[in-house]
């Protein structure tokens, strides 16, 4: 677990460079708030007492990183005791919980607190007037406040055309210089990490590859079919949380594959799953990372079920 | 000779440190010579061999001392002349518990028993060679014990090809093949020959890992022209399974239930071969086996060819004794071995080891719970999934664990070793196994 903060580090670093205090003001609070119900959850059901193995920590920075930078610090603290009261503890603690806890933890914000949890703030950087390259009028707040993927959809919808990667707006979403959740918009910070995990050999590459990869091919392929609605496909690969989900959330061991065939399954249905939430899901949202891995993460154990790897010396000559 | 080209590498496996290095250059010794002995009656698996003397007999060096009980058994001999004092259950330094010959050892050496005659290998025939090596009582040196005798008689309509003399040599700490190869390697092709001769094989490979370069350069100068080959393989725990060396060296699976004849193979470990050699060339029963003693509480860690018999006290003694008082002994490899609760006991034919370990580099976990990482799936060369199967076990679900394969598990302890939650994986299947071997008897 110690890697896993190690490897969260530089996220974290680019949240608060991004985003200023507030970001960790919200990081704080989360760990916190996650490490004391873990305590007191575990205290209550008499139970060991587990924040020993970080995991709560861990929780708490990853539910932070899915969060905007305005919420109100309150919140973020009642998400991370659903995080881990409800969706960890409840299911036994570390290991027996079938959902990712953080994702948990966001998406029951999400839908408690819709309005908190899609307030963008309007700054600098890199917002969905940037991405805007014809002057098609649209709603004002669109252009000060969403999220280039909540621009992007409701752009779509509202018959806009002709959005534009340039090279230097590429360069500034790689970086992290756009709006979004606090530790989601650094694909440049979020990589640096999963690189590391993989050094260390705490993930493999199986489902970050598969699910970046299938991100990218189904964009591709909507870029060929439609390329004067569809997005480019790096726009797809760097906006919302598709690097912190396909490097953190999706490879959370305890809720996906052990097998290897089961994991590259798991991987490519996560991307699969994102693109149709970002693209032709008909609901409000305009980002589908934390949906798909929760979904994908309820096949879990259908998915090792039937990728178990056939023992040496079972007929494979 | 010939090195082979292709080594067929197996799936899992994990590279543990091998600390090879701390006994890897010293040669093998022999044992001061002991006042007494306790020779047991299980030097084998099987059925324990019957004692032939009587308490107060003399006895001679090389002396036969225990009958075979039954096919899958072996003789036993005294490596020394004495007196037998008792005859009585002791347990071993492998824990097994039989009837055990304690002789008080002539301080010099009183008469040898020359019953067992040199014999031409190069003329003798399958039968001759065979009744050698079991009137020898040579069983698998490689831990097992199983009586080379019954290996060396496959089953009808069997017929072997290839002969791989198993001198990998997986487990970390242990020199106890790799000194023989060394030192003793024009034995060891001797042996080999005289296996490809007994079954008929065409082949004969010699694989050892490549951590070991003095090895493999001796055992290729002493095969010399001779149409030997030498299997370099790459050091991967656990290359030294037979069913793992087999499919490194021919590529071949052995299927489950099945043995390594049923793919034309016959794998005999490398002490095992120099036995062989010393009982047709000299007339020498199996009373001596090489093993390494070491770990971070011996004085000065050592290889010795050790008479079996032999007290694990006085081994620690010509080892220096103990430069801090261990933490925990074991039988064997650090990966596979046994614990030994009690030093005062014998070692045997399959002891390849005695291991102590200070109580700084013993490390004590507790498990936690699986976290679904999956590193014991990689890790197992079996190809099992042991999370399951110990998720299985804990929830009491045998009939799972079985569907599993747990009965595959031959106890590596790979799974173990790489686990980040420590939990007793290879202990989960040993207790399903046991359970449900049990219950597979019973059907029978």
């Amino acid at each position: 677990m110690l890697d896993v903060i190690v490897a969260l580090v530089p996220a974290l670093v680019a949240s608060v460079w991004f985003f200023g205090a507030r970001a960790l003001v919200l990081e704080c609070t989360c760990v916190a708030a996650c490490v004391a119900s873990e305590w007191a959850s575990r205290r209550v059901m008499g139970r060991p007492d587990t924040t020993g193995d970080l995991s709560a920590v861990v929780t708490g920075l990853l539910l932070a990183f899915n969060l905007p930078p305005d919420l109100p610090p309150l919140l973020a603290a009642v998400g991370s005791a659903f995080a881990i009261v409800v969706a960890k503890q409840f299911y036994g603690g570390l290991g027996y919980n079938p959902f990712n806890p953080a994702l948990a933890g966001r998406v029951f914000l999400l839908l408690s607190f819709t309005g908190a949890m899609t307030t963008w703030s309007a700054s600098g950087w890199v917002g969905a007037a940037d991405l805007l390259t014809t002057a098609t009028p649209l709603p004002p707040d669109a252009v000060t406040t969403a999220t280039p993927l909540g621009f992007a959809k409701g752009g779509i919808r509202a018959g806009a055309a002709a959005f534009a990667m340039t090279p230097s707006l590429c360069w500034r979403m790689f970086l992290g210089d756009i709006n979004g959740c606090i530790g989601e918009t650094s694909s440049l910070a979020i990589l640096a990490g999963g690189l590391y995990l993989m050094w260390r050999k705490v993930i493999s590459w199986r489902i970050p590859v598969a699910f970046i990869g299938s991100v990218a091919a189904y964009a591709a392929i909507l870029r060929l079919a439609a390329p004067a609605v569809a997005m480019p496909v790096s726009f797809h690969l760097l906006a919302g949380g598709l690097f912190l989900g396909a490097f953190f959330m999706a490879t959370d061991m305890v809720t996906s594959p052990t097998t290897p065939a089961g994991q590259i399954i798991f991987g490519i249905c996560c991307g699969v799953l994102t693109m149709l939430i970002r693209t032709i899901a008909s609901g409000s949202y305009p980002e589908g990372v934390s949906f798909s891995i929760l979904v994908m993460n309820a096949f879990v154990p259908l998915v090792n079920r039937f990728t178990r790897k056939t023992p040496f010396g079972e007929s494979n000559a | 000779m010939k090195f082979l080209d292709k080594i067929f590498r197996f799936a899992g496996g994990i590279a543990p440190d091998g600390h090879k290095g701390e006994t890897a250059g010293i040669p093998l010794r022999r044992l001061p010579r002991p006042r007494s002995i306790t020779v047991s009656m299980s030097q084998h698996i099987g059925a324990p061999s019957v004692p032939c003397v009587k308490v107060g007999d003399r006895v001679l060096r090389y002396q036969r001392i225990g009958d075979a009980a039954g096919t899958v058994s072996s003789a036993v001999h005294t490596p020394f002349s004495g007196v037998v004092k008792s005859i009585a259950p002791s347990s071993t330094a492998s824990t097994r518990v039989a009837a055990a010959v304690t002789i008080a050892v002539d301080p010099e050496d009183a008469g040898t028993d020359d019953s067992l005659r040199p014999i031409d290998w190069r003329s003798a025939t399958h039968d001759e060679i065979v009744a050698r090596v079991r009137d020898a009582g040579i069983v698998g040196a490689g831990g097992a014990g199983f009586p080379t005798a019954v290996k060396l008689s496959p089953p009808p309509g069997r017929s072997i090809d290839t002969v791989i003399v198993n001198g990998a040599e997986c487990e970390p700490y242990l020199n106890g093949d790799n000194r023989p190869m060394v030192e003793r390697a024009a034995d060891i092709w001797t042996g080999a020959q005289i296996i490809r001769r007994a079954v008929g094989a065409s082949r004969v490979v010699i694989g050892i890992e490549d951590n070991k370069p003095v090895a493999i350069k001796a055992m290729s100068e002493a095969i010399g022209t001779g149409d030997g080959e030498i299997a370099v393989l790459p050091h991967s725990y656990p290359q030294g399974s037979e069913k793992h060396i087999i499919h490194s060296v021919t590529g071949r699976t052995v299927q489950t239930g099945h043995l390594p004849a049923d793919v034309g193979c016959l794998v005999e470990n490398v002490w095992t071969v120099v036995s062989i050699t010393r009982a047709l060339e000299q007339g020498i029963p199996s009373v001596i086996r090489t093993l390494t003693i070491g770990g971070d509480a011996i004085a000065s860690p050592a290889n010795f060819a050790a008479p079996i018999g032999a007290m694990v006290p006085d081994i620690i003694a010509a080892a220096g004794g103990f430069r801090t008082q261990p933490a925990k002994a074991i039988c064997g490899g650090p990966m596979m071995g046994v614990a030994m609760p009690d030093l005062e006991v014998p070692i045997t034919k399959t002891c390849s080891g005695l291991l102590f370990f200070t109580a700084a580099s013993v490390h004590e976990f507790g498990s936690g719970s699986c976290i679904g990482c999956g590193r014991c799936i990689g890790a197992c060369p079996m190809g099992l999934m042991p999370a399951e199967i110990s998720q299985a076990v804990e929830a009491n679900d045998l009939a799972l664990a079985e569907k599993l394969k747990v009965m595959n598990c031959f106890e590596c302890g790979s799974c173990a070793y790489v686990c980040p939650a420590h939990r007793p994986l290879v202990q989960h299947n040993r207790r399903a196994k046991a359970i449900i071997g049990a219950r597979l008897r019973a059907r029978k």
